[in-house]
């Protein structure tokens, strides 16, 4: 996140501060804890934090695509849960009922996404159709060409190959046997290793060129705490199967786009376009290419998760993937994204979608019914972005 | 002496760090037209949005008091329900409705029923405009009447609120001189029927022109009040006022080295409009600026000097562009502004706000936004370089601010404006285009924006500034292309040039 953004003061600890800039952190970790009470534990147990993620990998893997959309002005995509729809019947239908090869059905399906998000990117970007219209018109004309290709019906899919790709469980030879699996632990380690490094080498680079540091405290306590909870993490999953091909997937996702977000240039162009169009436009940038960019990369990734969704529930029907852009949404409002564009960032929508995920896990663990679960979402939705206004107004911004 | 309508004492008030008003005093007479004046940031707009209520009693410390009684507004409408109506910088109309509408917004005409009485709503409407002049139609809608008369609706409005102390903040800003004179006769001619009115405004000549009596603010604190007739009342006596000190020369002096290479040239230059293709924006326009020249281009508001300048800059206005362009001698075609700026061509905008700033952004992230390629590798944003050099940039244009991470929309106008110069300075351009570089910004800032233009001409650089103010344009060109309705009707080389010769080339044209 953007912590290093106008650092209060000279380095001195300032609480305040420190509760505004972390809130969202805050808040899960005080939803978690909630959850573990009143779940008697069991919240923690490894099967369930395992799950957590596979369950909440699509839901990621959407977010990271709707955050670039809504950054560029707070637009946001509706058909995602449609495409998914379509492109996971596509590949059932391929799989099961033509025996189609996985190599080529993966690259075809994702393909399709991908078609998708160009036909709406190029309304949205070159002909300028309001994107909530175009989306609203993908959802409806996606969805029915997912019930086309299922002919309505639900198809399930058994091709172990297709499985293996998205939901199978690493095994290193050495390490994992059928006694124990210690592969979570080195994967770990090496993740740990590289936060820790990473962290020293950034310090040393800035004290080089003579920049502004935080505090090391402020500095090597985040890289702990952050190390700390990865490698329980680890240990869970050690505890249950160990770690999913899934969430190779979901993690390298993830990663792709908050260095696209946050290190390149063409990342910047979708900060600048929510910010000001006009002037964007005026500083030789072609806006029109990244509205298009945007949506066609959010076809992509709906391609994607049409299969990850395939792949763990096993079938596909005409009603998959209903509703499951809302999901993608609330997860970047919570997670601070702004509802005018132009602000949020990966890390931030992974905590909002870990948010949402926390409360439905423990809910469902508590055998709390969907109706209430939805009150519940909705309210943490808006109270998330009353909590983000309102901190807002109160520091001028 | 006279009879006084309002006298604010002692007005104190803190924003969080800031003093931004101490002990502030201000005496107007019924009937007079006082002027506020002050640089950007001296509490202007503070001092007044604390008369209108805007800050509620209680937020400030000090007594205002209004016909001899104390007054303690809450809210605008406490303010407004006395009379004191204020018309801010930014006007308040909404486009898409009418003027009838907008004149009645949140105070509608209603009949027994409730509902808004129309007819009563359009009749009371066009009274109150006949009063200011206009005759348009109340039903006509606010998009379709120029910025001059939106103003005139704006002052309409107030005295649908029957306005006994009007406070106008900046009036003539966004207006052309014939349009900023003809607002300020009727000021006067108000004055006649007894209208008070508090003027804020950067124009000294203006003050010159209608002010009784002029209050000088500066940091917060009140300096002096000049009135006309007993203390001297000239632009120099004000300057040294707003700046503290006198200010021998407002425009600094730099070395003519016009060389003979033409940086940029124009030849038969045709802009057609981009919703209106049938109507021409610019008509055959052939122009040339040399190395180490400042050019100027004068007209009125909508004679199409923007619209040139940004057709210019990679067809970014208009349609059905023809013409030929010349960079260094060199013809060029420029579909876009990448094309624009990669040809080292810059386009300053005369609205920073609008088209030139991300607000919401830091310096940093506005200086390189034109040029990330220069920071960058393999499209990956070197965030040290990227640092460095807006640390540079903030340096090189004088911007004061904290720290190159503040946002820009907390900084000044006549920051915004450097940081604006910044990034364009950031492309390293040959030829900058400067659309109206001071508008809005205190006479401090207007001076360090002068030399910087010195500096880049002197380093060779070919600089084209577009300016409403005929003295800013007399005395920092070279020569000077006078422009209106579209078409060039003159140049005019610097040394000759006056404001009545400008003037009469435009009127010359019209006739």
């Amino acid at each position: 996140m953007s912590t290093k953004k106008e650092s209060a003061g000279s380095g001195q600890f300032n609480l305040g501060a420190f509760l505004t800039k972390n809130s969202m952190v805050i808040a899960l970790i005080v939803v978690f804890v909630l959850f573990y009470f009143l779940t008697g534990g069991r919240l923690l147990y490894a099967q369930n934090m395992s799950n957590l993620l596979l369950q909440n990998g699509y839901v990621l893997v959407m977010a990271c695509g709707m955050l670039l959309c809504i950054l560029t002005g707070g637009n946001i995509d509706l058909s995602v849960g449609s495409v998914i729809c379509m492109v996971g019947g596509m590949a059932a239908v391929m799989l099961t009922n033509h025996g189609v090869n996985v190599f080529v059905t993966i690259p075809i399906c994702i393909l399709v996404g991908l078609v998708a998000g160009i036909w709406q990117g190029y309304w949205i970007g070159y002909v300028r159709i309001p994107p909530f219209i175009t989306t609203l018109g993908g959802m409806f004309i996606f969805r029915g060409f997912g019930r086309l290709i299922l002919d309505s019906k639900t198809v399930a899919v058994q091709d172990e190959m297709f499985l293996n790709i998205f939901t199978a469980y690493i095994k290193i030879p050495g390490f994992d046997t059928d006694a124990h699996i210690w592969s979570p632990f080195l994967i770990g380690a090496l993740a740990v290793a590289f936060i820790i490094y990473s962290t020293i080498a950034s310090r040393a680079n800035k004290a080089k060129k003579g920049y502004r540091q935080n505090s090391a405290i402020a500095d090597f306590g985040r890289a702990i705490v952050i190390s700390a909870v990865l490698l329980f993490y680890c240990y869970l999953l050690t505890q249950y199967k160990g770690i999913s091909v899934m969430l190779v997937w979901v993690v390298a996702i993830c990663l792709i786009y908050h260095f696209i977000t946050s290190k390149t240039a063409f990342g910047r162009y979708f900060y600048a376009v929510g910010g000001n169009e006009k002037a964007t436009q005026l500083s030789g940038i072609n806006t029109n290419k990244v509205y298009f960019i945007a949506y066609a990369n959010m076809g992509l990734l709906a391609g994607l998760c049409g299969l990850l969704c395939l792949a763990r529930v096993g079938s596909v029907n005409g009603s998959t993937g209903t509703s499951f852009e809302m999901d993608a949404i609330g997860s970047c409002f919570i997670g601070g994204a702004s509802a005018y564009g132009g602000s949020g960032t990966i890390p931030g929508v992974i905590i909002g979608a870990l948010l949402l995920g926390v409360i439905n896990m423990g809910m469902s663990i508590m055998g709390i019914g969907d109706s209430w679960q939805y009150v519940v979402k909705g309210g943490v939705l808006l109270l998330a972005v009353i909590f983000d206004v309102v901190s807002n107004r109160k520091s001028g911004k | 002496m006279g009879d006084t309508i309002l006298e604010m004492k002692s007005i104190t008030k803190e924003f969080p760090g800031v003093k931004a008003l101490d002990n502030v005093n201000l005496v107007v007479e019924r009937g007079e037209i006082h002027a506020l004046i002050g640089e950007n940031g001296a509490g202007k707009s503070t001092l007044m949005n604390v008369l209108s209520g805007t800050y509620p009693v209680g937020s400030y410390s000090g007594e205002i008091y209004y016909n001899g009684e104390i007054c303690q507004f809450k809210t605008l409408k406490d303010s407004e329900a006395k009379g004191i109506v204020i018309i801010h910088q930014e006007l308040a109309l909404i486009p898409l409705l009418t003027i009838g509408e907008n004149m009645f917004l949140g105070n509608e005409k209603k009949n027994k029923l409730g509902h808004i009485d129309w007819d009563l709503t359009y009749n009371e409407a066009e009274k109150h405009m006949h009063q200011v002049g206009l005759d348009e139609s109340a039903q006509t809608l606010i998009k379709d009447i120029g910025t001059g008369k939106q103003q005139l609706v704006e002052i309409a409005k107030a005295f649908s609120k029957n306005v006994k102390l009007l406070i106008l903040d900046e009036p003539t800003s966004s207006l052309n001189d014939e349009d900023a004179k003809m607002l300020l006769d009727l000021l006067m001619e108000f004055k006649k029927n007894g209208l008070t009115s508090i003027i804020i405004t950067h124009k000294l000549n203006e003050i010159i022109y209608c002010a009784d009596k002029a209050t000088i603010i500066r940091d917060g604190s009140t300096i002096e009040t000049l009135v006309k007739g007993v203390d001297e009342f000239s632009e120099d006596r004000i300057i040294k006022g707003m700046v503290g000190r006198p200010m021998d020369d407002r425009y600094p002096i730099r070395e003519h080295k016009v060389r003979d290479e033409v940086g940029l040239e124009v030849k038969n230059w045709t802009v057609y409009h981009p919703l209106y293709h049938e109507k021409i924006v610019d008509n055959n326009i052939s122009f040339k600026v040399h190395k180490g020249e400042v050019i100027g281009f004068s007209g009125l508001q909508g004679a199409g000097r923007t619209e040139l300048a940004m057709s210019i800059f990679g067809k970014s206005y208009g349609t059905n562009i023809s013409g030929e362009l010349y960079l260094d001698g060199k013809k060029v075609d420029l579909k876009n502004p990448e094309q624009a700026i990669h040809h080292k061509l810059a386009y300053v905008t005369e609205d920073r706000k609008v088209n030139g700033l991300i607000l919401g952004e830091s310096i940093r992230f506005n200086t390189t936004l034109a040029r990330l390629d220069k920071v960058c590798s393999k499209g990956v944003i070197d965030m040290t370089e990227e640092k460095n050099v807006a640390e540079e940039m903030t340096e090189a244009m004088g911007t004061k601010t904290p720290s190159i991470e503040q946002r820009v929309g907390n900084l000044s106008g006549g920051n915004q404006q450097k940081a604006l110069l910044g990034k364009w300075m950031f492309t390293e351009p040959d030829v900058l285009i400067l659309d109206e570089p001071t508008r809005g910004i205190d006479v401090g800032a207007k001076y360090d924006i002068y030399c910087l233009i010195n500096k880049m001409v002197e380093e060779g650089k070919s600089v084209i500034m577009i300016s409403s103010e005929m003295p800013e344009l007399i005395g920092m060109c070279d020569r000077i292309y006078i422009m209106n309705e579209g078409e060039l009707r003159g140049e005019l080389d610097a040394k000759e040039a006056t404001q009545e010769k400008i003037m009469s080339y435009i009127i010359s044209a019209k006739a």
